[in-house]
Protein backbone atom coordinates (compact mmCIF):
# COMPACT_ATOMS: atom_id res chain seq x y z
CA UNK A 1 0.00 0.00 0.00
CA UNK A 2 1.27 3.46 -0.69
CA UNK A 3 2.54 6.21 2.06
CA UNK A 4 -0.56 8.54 2.60
CA UNK A 5 -2.91 6.81 2.43
CA UNK A 6 -5.30 8.22 4.65
CA UNK A 7 -8.57 6.44 4.14
CA UNK A 8 -10.05 2.83 3.10
CA UNK A 9 -13.79 4.28 2.78
CA UNK A 10 -14.62 7.61 3.23
CA UNK A 11 -18.09 9.39 3.19
CA UNK A 12 -18.36 13.21 2.14
CA UNK A 13 -21.45 14.82 2.90
CA UNK A 14 -23.93 11.70 3.17
CA UNK A 15 -27.80 12.13 3.26
CA UNK A 16 -30.80 9.84 3.06
CA UNK A 17 -34.32 10.02 3.55
CA UNK A 18 -37.21 7.79 2.47
CA UNK A 19 -40.02 8.87 0.76
CA UNK A 20 -43.09 7.27 1.69
CA UNK A 21 -45.62 7.14 -1.36
CA UNK A 22 -48.16 4.93 0.43
CA UNK A 23 -48.16 7.18 3.05
CA UNK A 24 -48.90 10.24 0.93
CA UNK A 25 -45.35 10.65 -0.14
CA UNK A 26 -44.02 11.45 3.64
CA UNK A 27 -40.46 12.30 3.75
CA UNK A 28 -38.36 11.32 6.52
CA UNK A 29 -34.79 12.13 6.59
CA UNK A 30 -32.80 10.00 8.43
CA UNK A 31 -29.13 10.92 7.49
CA UNK A 32 -27.68 13.66 6.75
CA UNK A 33 -23.87 15.57 6.29
CA UNK A 34 -22.30 12.08 7.55
CA UNK A 35 -18.69 12.88 6.82
CA UNK A 36 -16.83 9.42 8.12
CA UNK A 37 -13.48 8.37 7.12
CA UNK A 38 -11.95 5.00 8.36
CA UNK A 39 -8.42 4.24 7.84
CA UNK A 40 -6.58 0.91 7.13
CA UNK A 41 -6.59 -1.13 9.68
CA UNK A 42 -8.83 1.02 11.86
CA UNK A 43 -12.27 -0.14 13.77
CA UNK A 44 -15.02 2.25 13.82
CA UNK A 45 -17.63 1.60 16.47
CA UNK A 46 -20.89 3.68 15.02
CA UNK A 47 -22.42 5.15 18.39
CA UNK A 48 -26.17 6.72 18.81
CA UNK A 49 -29.71 6.24 20.04
CA UNK A 50 -31.16 3.40 18.95
CA UNK A 51 -33.05 4.46 15.91
CA UNK A 52 -30.61 7.22 14.83
CA UNK A 53 -29.88 5.80 12.04
CA UNK A 54 -26.85 3.37 12.52
CA UNK A 55 -28.24 0.89 10.83
CA UNK A 56 -29.51 2.33 7.75
CA UNK A 57 -25.94 4.36 7.60
CA UNK A 58 -24.71 0.52 7.40
CA UNK A 59 -26.91 -0.21 4.56
CA UNK A 60 -25.95 3.21 2.71
CA UNK A 61 -22.11 1.77 3.13
CA UNK A 62 -23.06 -1.47 1.76
CA UNK A 63 -25.04 0.43 -1.71
CA UNK A 64 -28.09 -1.85 -0.27
CA UNK A 65 -29.71 2.03 0.49
CA UNK A 66 -29.09 4.44 -2.05
CA UNK A 67 -27.43 7.11 -1.05
CA UNK A 68 -29.36 10.47 -1.36
CA UNK A 69 -26.84 12.78 -1.66
CA UNK A 70 -23.37 13.03 -0.55
CA UNK A 71 -20.41 10.57 -2.08
CA UNK A 72 -19.01 7.26 -0.52
CA UNK A 73 -15.57 6.54 -1.72
CA UNK A 74 -13.61 3.70 -1.81
CA UNK A 75 -10.57 2.82 -3.09
CA UNK A 76 -11.45 -0.39 -5.24
CA UNK A 77 -8.56 -2.01 -7.02
CA UNK A 78 -6.32 1.13 -7.32
CA UNK A 79 -9.08 3.40 -8.21
CA UNK A 80 -11.02 5.76 -6.04
CA UNK A 81 -14.88 4.97 -6.87
CA UNK A 82 -18.10 6.85 -5.51
CA UNK A 83 -20.22 4.03 -4.75
CA UNK A 84 -23.09 6.11 -4.16
CA UNK A 85 -22.85 7.11 -7.99
CA UNK A 86 -21.94 3.65 -9.00
CA UNK A 87 -24.35 1.44 -11.22
CA UNK A 88 -24.95 -1.90 -10.67
CA UNK A 89 -22.09 -4.03 -12.14
CA UNK A 90 -20.16 -1.51 -10.45
CA UNK A 91 -21.50 -1.76 -7.26
CA UNK A 92 -21.89 -5.86 -7.65
CA UNK A 93 -17.22 -5.56 -8.38
CA UNK A 94 -17.01 -3.55 -5.53
CA UNK A 95 -18.48 -5.97 -3.22
CA UNK A 96 -17.06 -8.84 -4.82
CA UNK A 97 -13.51 -7.19 -4.27
CA UNK A 98 -13.68 -4.37 -1.87
CA UNK A 99 -16.06 -4.20 0.18
CA UNK A 100 -17.56 -7.04 2.63
CA UNK A 101 -20.98 -7.32 4.86
CA UNK A 102 -21.81 -8.91 7.75
CA UNK A 103 -25.60 -8.71 8.49
CA UNK A 104 -27.61 -9.69 11.51
CA UNK A 105 -29.21 -12.47 9.97
CA UNK A 106 -28.10 -14.89 7.36
CA UNK A 107 -30.01 -14.95 4.73
CA UNK A 108 -30.70 -18.59 3.99
CA UNK A 109 -30.74 -20.13 0.45
CA UNK A 110 -32.72 -23.42 0.53
CA UNK A 111 -30.84 -26.24 -0.60
CA UNK A 112 -26.99 -24.80 -0.70
CA UNK A 113 -24.73 -26.69 1.72
CA UNK A 114 -23.07 -24.36 4.90
CA UNK A 115 -19.98 -24.87 3.01
CA UNK A 116 -20.78 -23.75 0.09
CA UNK A 117 -22.39 -20.97 1.13
CA UNK A 118 -18.96 -19.98 2.76
CA UNK A 119 -16.77 -20.96 -0.30
CA UNK A 120 -18.97 -18.71 -2.61
CA UNK A 121 -17.32 -15.09 -2.06
CA UNK A 122 -13.72 -17.16 -2.52
CA UNK A 123 -14.86 -18.81 -5.50
CA UNK A 124 -16.20 -15.50 -6.76
CA UNK A 125 -13.38 -13.58 -6.49
CA UNK A 126 -11.51 -16.51 -8.57
CA UNK A 127 -9.72 -18.54 -5.97
CA UNK A 128 -9.67 -22.25 -7.23
CA UNK A 129 -12.55 -24.28 -5.65
CA UNK A 130 -10.62 -26.83 -3.63
CA UNK A 131 -8.72 -23.99 -1.79
CA UNK A 132 -11.81 -22.26 -1.17
CA UNK A 133 -13.15 -25.06 0.32
CA UNK A 134 -10.59 -25.51 2.49
CA UNK A 135 -10.48 -22.14 3.90
CA UNK A 136 -14.03 -22.20 4.40
CA UNK A 137 -13.79 -25.27 6.18
CA UNK A 138 -11.06 -24.51 8.75
CA UNK A 139 -12.82 -20.88 9.46
CA UNK A 140 -16.25 -22.53 10.61
CA UNK A 141 -14.04 -25.05 12.98
CA UNK A 142 -12.86 -21.91 14.56
CA UNK A 143 -16.03 -20.52 14.68
CA UNK A 144 -16.93 -23.59 16.60
CA UNK A 145 -19.30 -25.25 13.83
CA UNK A 146 -18.66 -29.14 14.00
CA UNK A 147 -17.54 -30.39 10.67
CA UNK A 148 -20.66 -33.05 10.39
CA UNK A 149 -22.96 -29.30 9.90
CA UNK A 150 -20.77 -28.37 7.07
CA UNK A 151 -22.69 -30.35 4.23
CA UNK A 152 -26.31 -29.26 6.08
CA UNK A 153 -28.10 -25.97 4.70
CA UNK A 154 -28.02 -23.68 7.20
CA UNK A 155 -32.25 -23.33 7.14
CA UNK A 156 -32.48 -25.56 10.49
CA UNK A 157 -29.30 -24.19 12.35
CA UNK A 158 -29.77 -22.26 15.56
CA UNK A 159 -29.50 -18.14 15.23
CA UNK A 160 -26.39 -17.99 16.94
CA UNK A 161 -24.66 -21.12 14.63
CA UNK A 162 -26.27 -19.24 11.67
CA UNK A 163 -24.79 -16.14 12.79
CA UNK A 164 -21.48 -17.69 12.75
CA UNK A 165 -22.25 -19.20 9.22
CA UNK A 166 -22.72 -15.34 8.01
CA UNK A 167 -19.33 -14.47 9.70
CA UNK A 168 -17.15 -17.04 8.09
CA UNK A 169 -19.00 -16.17 4.55
CA UNK A 170 -18.11 -12.63 5.63
CA UNK A 171 -14.33 -12.74 7.06
CA UNK A 172 -13.34 -15.32 4.76
CA UNK A 173 -12.02 -13.24 1.75
CA UNK A 174 -10.29 -10.76 3.90
CA UNK A 175 -12.26 -7.42 2.26
CA UNK A 176 -10.57 -4.16 2.39
CA UNK A 177 -13.59 -2.76 3.90
CA UNK A 178 -15.69 -4.68 6.09
CA UNK A 179 -19.19 -3.76 7.83
CA UNK A 180 -20.22 -5.61 10.95
CA UNK A 181 -23.60 -5.02 11.98
CA UNK A 182 -23.44 -7.25 15.35
CA UNK A 183 -21.97 -9.49 15.05
CA UNK A 184 -21.92 -11.06 18.50
CA UNK A 185 -25.37 -10.90 19.19
CA UNK A 186 -26.63 -14.42 19.51
CA UNK A 187 -23.27 -15.36 20.39
CA UNK A 188 -21.51 -17.09 23.59
CA UNK A 189 -18.65 -16.28 25.57
CA UNK A 190 -16.36 -18.59 23.61
CA UNK A 191 -17.68 -17.57 20.66
CA UNK A 192 -17.39 -14.17 21.36
CA UNK A 193 -14.02 -14.10 21.74
CA UNK A 194 -13.37 -16.35 18.59
CA UNK A 195 -15.03 -13.27 16.53
CA UNK A 196 -12.70 -10.73 19.01
CA UNK A 197 -9.69 -12.79 17.77
CA UNK A 198 -11.21 -12.55 13.49
CA UNK A 199 -11.84 -8.68 14.16
CA UNK A 200 -8.28 -8.04 15.34
CA UNK A 201 -6.65 -10.49 13.18
CA UNK A 202 -8.34 -8.63 10.19
CA UNK A 203 -7.29 -5.28 11.53
CA UNK A 204 -3.62 -6.35 11.48
CA UNK A 205 -3.79 -7.31 7.95
CA UNK A 206 -4.88 -3.66 6.93
CA UNK A 207 -9.16 -4.03 6.79
CA UNK A 208 -10.89 -1.05 8.03
CA UNK A 209 -14.03 -2.07 10.15
CA UNK A 210 -17.18 -0.26 10.73
CA UNK A 211 -19.51 -2.31 13.23
CA UNK A 212 -22.58 -1.66 15.20
CA UNK A 213 -21.95 -3.15 18.45
CA UNK A 214 -24.46 -3.28 21.02
CA UNK A 215 -22.43 -5.65 23.39
CA UNK A 216 -19.86 -2.68 25.20
CA UNK A 217 -17.48 -5.06 26.54
CA UNK A 218 -16.65 -6.63 22.32
CA UNK A 219 -16.80 -2.30 21.54
CA UNK A 220 -14.49 -1.36 23.59
CA UNK A 221 -11.94 -4.15 23.08
CA UNK A 222 -12.03 -3.73 18.80
CA UNK A 223 -12.95 0.20 18.23
CA UNK A 224 -10.28 2.54 17.72
CA UNK A 225 -12.99 4.96 18.48
CA UNK A 226 -16.84 5.92 18.20
CA UNK A 227 -18.60 7.91 15.69
CA UNK A 228 -21.77 8.90 16.70
CA UNK A 229 -24.67 8.80 14.74
CA UNK A 230 -27.46 11.22 15.90
CA UNK A 231 -31.31 11.91 15.10
CA UNK A 232 -31.90 14.34 12.40
CA UNK A 233 -34.46 16.98 13.53
CA UNK A 234 -38.05 16.15 13.00
CA UNK A 235 -39.43 19.12 10.86
CA UNK A 236 -36.50 18.78 7.61
CA UNK B 1 -15.65 -3.61 -18.78
CA UNK B 2 -17.21 -6.19 -21.39
CA UNK B 3 -19.01 -5.52 -24.13
CA UNK B 4 -23.23 -5.86 -23.64
CA UNK B 5 -24.68 -9.28 -25.06
CA UNK B 6 -27.54 -7.78 -25.71
CA UNK B 7 -28.64 -4.42 -26.37
CA UNK B 8 -31.89 -2.55 -26.83
CA UNK B 9 -33.18 0.65 -26.81
CA UNK B 10 -36.35 2.50 -28.04
CA UNK B 11 -38.74 -0.47 -28.04
CA UNK B 12 -42.31 0.37 -28.19
CA UNK B 13 -45.24 -2.24 -29.30
CA UNK B 14 -48.88 -1.39 -28.94
CA UNK B 15 -51.91 -3.35 -28.86
CA UNK B 16 -54.44 -1.01 -29.79
CA UNK B 17 -55.25 1.26 -27.80
CA UNK B 18 -52.92 -0.43 -24.93
CA UNK B 19 -49.27 0.17 -24.90
CA UNK B 20 -47.62 -3.00 -24.54
CA UNK B 21 -44.10 -1.52 -24.55
CA UNK B 22 -43.73 2.36 -24.19
CA UNK B 23 -39.90 3.12 -24.94
CA UNK B 24 -38.33 0.58 -23.50
CA UNK B 25 -34.26 0.54 -23.16
CA UNK B 26 -32.21 -2.52 -21.86
CA UNK B 27 -28.84 -3.94 -21.95
CA UNK B 28 -27.18 -6.97 -20.31
CA UNK B 29 -23.78 -8.28 -20.01
CA UNK B 30 -22.31 -11.53 -20.45
CA UNK B 31 -22.76 -13.43 -16.87
CA UNK B 32 -25.58 -11.32 -15.80
CA UNK B 33 -29.03 -12.07 -14.19
CA UNK B 34 -31.61 -9.62 -15.10
CA UNK B 35 -35.12 -9.99 -13.56
CA UNK B 36 -37.77 -7.92 -15.32
CA UNK B 37 -40.79 -7.72 -12.43
CA UNK B 38 -44.17 -6.87 -12.71
CA UNK B 39 -48.22 -7.59 -12.30
CA UNK B 40 -49.96 -9.65 -15.22
CA UNK B 41 -50.29 -6.90 -18.18
CA UNK B 42 -47.16 -4.91 -17.60
CA UNK B 43 -45.51 -5.98 -20.86
CA UNK B 44 -42.97 -8.24 -18.98
CA UNK B 45 -43.47 -11.10 -20.98
CA UNK B 46 -43.89 -9.20 -24.22
CA UNK B 47 -40.82 -7.60 -23.95
CA UNK B 48 -39.20 -11.07 -23.36
CA UNK B 49 -40.56 -11.77 -26.80
CA UNK B 50 -39.86 -8.75 -28.58
CA UNK B 51 -35.66 -8.76 -27.17
CA UNK B 52 -35.81 -12.66 -28.44
CA UNK B 53 -36.87 -12.06 -31.66
CA UNK B 54 -40.19 -13.68 -31.07
CA UNK B 55 -42.28 -10.41 -32.02
CA UNK B 56 -41.59 -7.49 -33.95
CA UNK B 57 -41.32 -3.90 -32.23
CA UNK B 58 -43.33 -1.07 -34.11
CA UNK B 59 -40.29 1.15 -32.96
CA UNK B 60 -36.66 0.28 -31.35
CA UNK B 61 -33.78 -1.96 -32.09
CA UNK B 62 -32.17 -4.94 -30.47
CA UNK B 63 -28.82 -5.43 -30.63
CA UNK B 64 -27.41 -8.80 -30.28
CA UNK B 65 -23.18 -9.73 -30.35
CA UNK B 66 -22.14 -12.98 -31.46
CA UNK B 67 -19.48 -15.08 -30.34
CA UNK B 68 -17.01 -13.61 -32.92
CA UNK B 69 -17.85 -10.00 -31.75
CA UNK B 70 -19.92 -8.96 -34.57
CA UNK B 71 -22.85 -7.46 -34.21
CA UNK B 72 -26.51 -7.87 -35.55
CA UNK B 73 -30.17 -6.07 -35.24
CA UNK B 74 -31.99 -9.01 -33.96
CA UNK B 75 -34.96 -7.84 -36.06
CA UNK B 76 -33.13 -7.71 -39.31
CA UNK B 77 -30.88 -10.96 -39.22
CA UNK B 78 -33.93 -12.83 -41.18
CA UNK B 79 -35.71 -16.53 -40.39
CA UNK B 80 -32.83 -18.81 -40.69
CA UNK B 81 -29.88 -17.09 -38.88
CA UNK B 82 -32.65 -16.79 -35.89
CA UNK B 83 -33.44 -20.30 -36.00
CA UNK B 84 -29.92 -20.89 -36.02
CA UNK B 85 -28.98 -18.54 -33.22
CA UNK B 86 -31.56 -19.97 -30.84
CA UNK B 87 -30.74 -23.35 -31.16
CA UNK B 88 -26.75 -22.79 -30.30
CA UNK B 89 -25.70 -19.38 -28.46
CA UNK B 90 -29.42 -18.31 -26.95
CA UNK B 91 -31.74 -20.27 -25.23
CA UNK B 92 -35.32 -20.13 -24.30
CA UNK B 93 -37.16 -21.86 -21.20
CA UNK B 94 -41.08 -21.34 -21.44
CA UNK B 95 -43.50 -20.82 -18.75
CA UNK B 96 -44.99 -24.17 -20.18
CA UNK B 97 -42.96 -26.64 -20.52
CA UNK B 98 -45.11 -28.00 -23.59
CA UNK B 99 -44.40 -25.18 -25.16
CA UNK B 100 -40.44 -25.93 -25.56
CA UNK B 101 -40.50 -29.16 -25.25
CA UNK B 102 -41.20 -32.04 -27.89
CA UNK B 103 -43.88 -34.48 -26.31
CA UNK B 104 -43.90 -37.58 -28.36
CA UNK B 105 -39.80 -37.90 -27.90
CA UNK B 106 -38.24 -39.81 -25.67
CA UNK B 107 -36.54 -37.20 -22.48
CA UNK B 108 -33.11 -38.58 -24.08
CA UNK B 109 -34.24 -37.46 -27.40
CA UNK B 110 -35.04 -34.09 -25.99
CA UNK B 111 -31.77 -33.33 -25.21
CA UNK B 112 -29.84 -34.74 -27.57
CA UNK B 113 -31.97 -32.80 -30.45
CA UNK B 114 -31.03 -29.66 -29.76
CA UNK B 115 -27.05 -31.21 -29.30
CA UNK B 116 -27.66 -32.78 -33.04
CA UNK B 117 -29.04 -29.46 -34.38
CA UNK B 118 -25.63 -27.61 -33.17
CA UNK B 119 -23.63 -30.52 -35.30
CA UNK B 120 -23.27 -33.74 -32.72
CA UNK B 121 -23.57 -36.97 -34.51
CA UNK B 122 -21.98 -39.70 -32.50
CA UNK B 123 -24.82 -41.51 -30.87
CA UNK B 124 -23.17 -42.62 -28.16
CA UNK B 125 -21.83 -39.19 -26.99
CA UNK B 126 -25.20 -37.73 -27.43
CA UNK B 127 -26.72 -40.16 -24.86
CA UNK B 128 -23.95 -40.01 -22.55
CA UNK B 129 -24.39 -36.17 -22.72
CA UNK B 130 -27.60 -36.64 -22.27
CA UNK B 131 -27.67 -38.69 -19.28
CA UNK B 132 -25.53 -36.40 -17.64
CA UNK B 133 -28.01 -33.95 -18.43
CA UNK B 134 -30.48 -36.10 -16.90
CA UNK B 135 -28.26 -36.42 -13.35
CA UNK B 136 -27.71 -33.06 -13.46
CA UNK B 137 -31.56 -31.67 -13.13
CA UNK B 138 -31.81 -34.95 -10.93
CA UNK B 139 -34.44 -36.91 -13.24
CA UNK B 140 -32.98 -40.38 -12.72
CA UNK B 141 -31.27 -41.17 -15.75
CA UNK B 142 -33.37 -44.49 -16.04
CA UNK B 143 -36.23 -42.51 -17.67
CA UNK B 144 -34.02 -41.53 -20.27
CA UNK B 145 -36.30 -43.83 -22.75
CA UNK B 146 -39.41 -42.10 -20.93
CA UNK B 147 -41.51 -40.05 -22.44
CA UNK B 148 -42.02 -36.72 -21.20
CA UNK B 149 -46.09 -36.51 -21.38
CA UNK B 150 -45.58 -39.31 -18.06
CA UNK B 151 -43.36 -36.74 -16.09
CA UNK B 152 -44.22 -34.64 -13.03
CA UNK B 153 -44.71 -30.52 -13.98
CA UNK B 154 -41.42 -29.96 -11.61
CA UNK B 155 -40.02 -33.22 -13.71
CA UNK B 156 -40.79 -31.75 -17.11
CA UNK B 157 -39.98 -28.38 -16.52
CA UNK B 158 -35.75 -29.53 -14.93
CA UNK B 159 -35.83 -31.55 -18.54
CA UNK B 160 -36.53 -28.81 -20.55
CA UNK B 161 -33.75 -26.77 -19.23
CA UNK B 162 -31.76 -29.27 -19.94
CA UNK B 163 -32.84 -29.58 -23.03
CA UNK B 164 -32.11 -25.44 -22.98
CA UNK B 165 -28.73 -25.42 -21.60
CA UNK B 166 -27.09 -28.77 -23.10
CA UNK B 167 -25.74 -26.54 -26.03
CA UNK B 168 -24.07 -24.08 -23.54
CA UNK B 169 -25.93 -20.91 -25.07
CA UNK B 170 -24.57 -17.55 -23.72
CA UNK B 171 -28.00 -16.05 -23.25
CA UNK B 172 -30.95 -17.58 -21.72
CA UNK B 173 -34.49 -16.02 -21.61
CA UNK B 174 -37.28 -17.52 -19.19
CA UNK B 175 -40.50 -16.53 -18.95
CA UNK B 176 -41.76 -17.15 -15.55
CA UNK B 177 -40.18 -20.73 -15.56
CA UNK B 178 -41.52 -21.26 -11.92
CA UNK B 179 -45.25 -20.85 -12.66
CA UNK B 180 -47.28 -23.42 -13.25
CA UNK B 181 -45.31 -25.36 -10.57
CA UNK B 182 -46.13 -26.17 -6.52
CA UNK B 183 -44.24 -24.54 -4.43
CA UNK B 184 -42.17 -27.29 -2.69
CA UNK B 185 -41.17 -27.87 -6.13
CA UNK B 186 -40.76 -24.57 -7.08
CA UNK B 187 -38.15 -23.45 -4.33
CA UNK B 188 -36.19 -27.11 -6.08
CA UNK B 189 -36.16 -25.74 -9.34
CA UNK B 190 -35.07 -22.07 -8.24
CA UNK B 191 -32.10 -23.66 -6.29
CA UNK B 192 -31.07 -25.81 -9.84
CA UNK B 193 -31.08 -22.48 -12.01
CA UNK B 194 -29.36 -20.33 -9.49
CA UNK B 195 -26.79 -23.43 -9.53
CA UNK B 196 -26.29 -23.56 -13.18
CA UNK B 197 -26.24 -19.83 -14.24
CA UNK B 198 -23.68 -19.64 -11.69
CA UNK B 199 -21.55 -22.79 -12.81
CA UNK B 200 -22.30 -21.93 -16.61
CA UNK B 201 -21.40 -18.32 -16.55
CA UNK B 202 -24.40 -17.79 -18.20
CA UNK B 203 -26.53 -14.22 -19.06
CA UNK B 204 -30.07 -14.78 -18.05
CA UNK B 205 -33.27 -12.57 -18.58
CA UNK B 206 -35.74 -13.90 -16.28
CA UNK B 207 -39.27 -12.88 -16.58
CA UNK B 208 -41.40 -13.63 -13.65
CA UNK B 209 -43.89 -11.75 -11.14
CA UNK B 210 -42.54 -13.88 -7.46
CA UNK B 211 -40.47 -11.50 -5.89
CA UNK B 212 -38.23 -13.76 -3.72
CA UNK B 213 -37.48 -15.63 -6.62
CA UNK B 214 -35.62 -12.57 -8.24
CA UNK B 215 -34.23 -11.86 -5.34
CA UNK B 216 -32.64 -15.38 -5.05
CA UNK B 217 -31.42 -15.22 -8.74
CA UNK B 218 -31.20 -12.10 -10.22
CA UNK B 219 -28.11 -9.87 -9.94
CA UNK B 220 -30.41 -6.94 -11.18
CA UNK B 221 -33.80 -5.80 -11.87
CA UNK B 222 -36.53 -3.93 -13.86
CA UNK B 223 -39.40 -3.10 -12.96
CA UNK B 224 -42.10 -2.79 -15.38
CA UNK B 225 -45.66 -1.14 -14.97
CA UNK B 226 -47.88 -0.52 -18.36
CA UNK B 227 -45.07 -0.75 -20.18
CA UNK B 228 -42.34 1.21 -19.05
CA UNK B 229 -39.57 0.27 -16.60
CA UNK B 230 -40.41 2.58 -13.88
CA UNK B 231 -37.35 1.29 -11.78
CA UNK B 232 -34.32 -0.72 -12.20
CA UNK B 233 -31.35 -1.18 -10.62
CA UNK B 234 -29.33 -3.75 -8.38
CA UNK B 235 -31.83 -6.26 -6.95
CA UNK B 236 -31.06 -5.88 -2.88
CA UNK B 237 -31.59 -1.83 -2.97
CA UNK B 238 -34.59 -2.04 -5.65
CA UNK B 239 -36.38 -4.07 -3.05
CA UNK B 240 -34.98 -3.11 0.25
CA UNK B 241 -35.24 0.65 -0.90
CA UNK B 242 -37.91 0.91 -3.54
CA UNK B 243 -38.26 4.53 -5.15
CA UNK B 244 -40.91 4.57 -7.93
CA UNK B 245 -44.71 4.17 -6.22
CA UNK B 246 -45.23 1.22 -7.74
CA UNK B 247 -41.95 -0.62 -6.79
CA UNK B 248 -43.03 0.51 -2.83
CA UNK B 249 -46.05 -1.02 -3.46
CA UNK B 250 -45.08 -4.27 -5.27
CA UNK B 251 -42.22 -4.88 -2.18
CA UNK B 252 -45.21 -3.80 0.78
CA UNK B 253 -47.54 -6.36 -0.89
CA UNK B 254 -45.23 -9.50 -0.68
CA UNK B 255 -45.46 -11.47 2.75
CA UNK B 256 -42.09 -11.74 4.11
CA UNK B 257 -40.42 -14.89 4.36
Amino acid sequence: MTMGMSWSIRTEGLGKAFTLHLQGGTRIPVLGGVDLGVAPGECVALSGPSGAGKSTLMRCLYGNYGAGEGRILLRHQGEILDLAAADARAVRAIRRETLGYVSQFLRVIPRVPTLEIVAEPLIARGTPREAALAAARALLLRLNLPARLHGLPPATFSGGEQQRVNLARGFAPGYPVLLLDEPTASLDAANREVVIGLIEAAKLAGTAIIGIFHDTEVRDRVADRLFEVLPMPAAA
Amino acid sequence: MSAPLLQASGLSLRFGAIAALDDVALEIHPGEVVAIVGESGSGKTTLLRVLSGLMRPEAGTVRYRDPAGAVHSVHDMGEAAMRRLHRSDWGFVHQNPRDGLRMRVSAGGNIGERLMAVGARHYGGIRAEATAWLQRVEIDPERIDGMPDKFSGGMQQRLQIARTLVTHPRLVFMDEPTGGLDVSVQAKLLDMIRGLVADLGLAVLIVTHDIAAARLLAHRLLVMRHGRVVEQGLTDRVLDDPQHEYTQLLVASVLAA
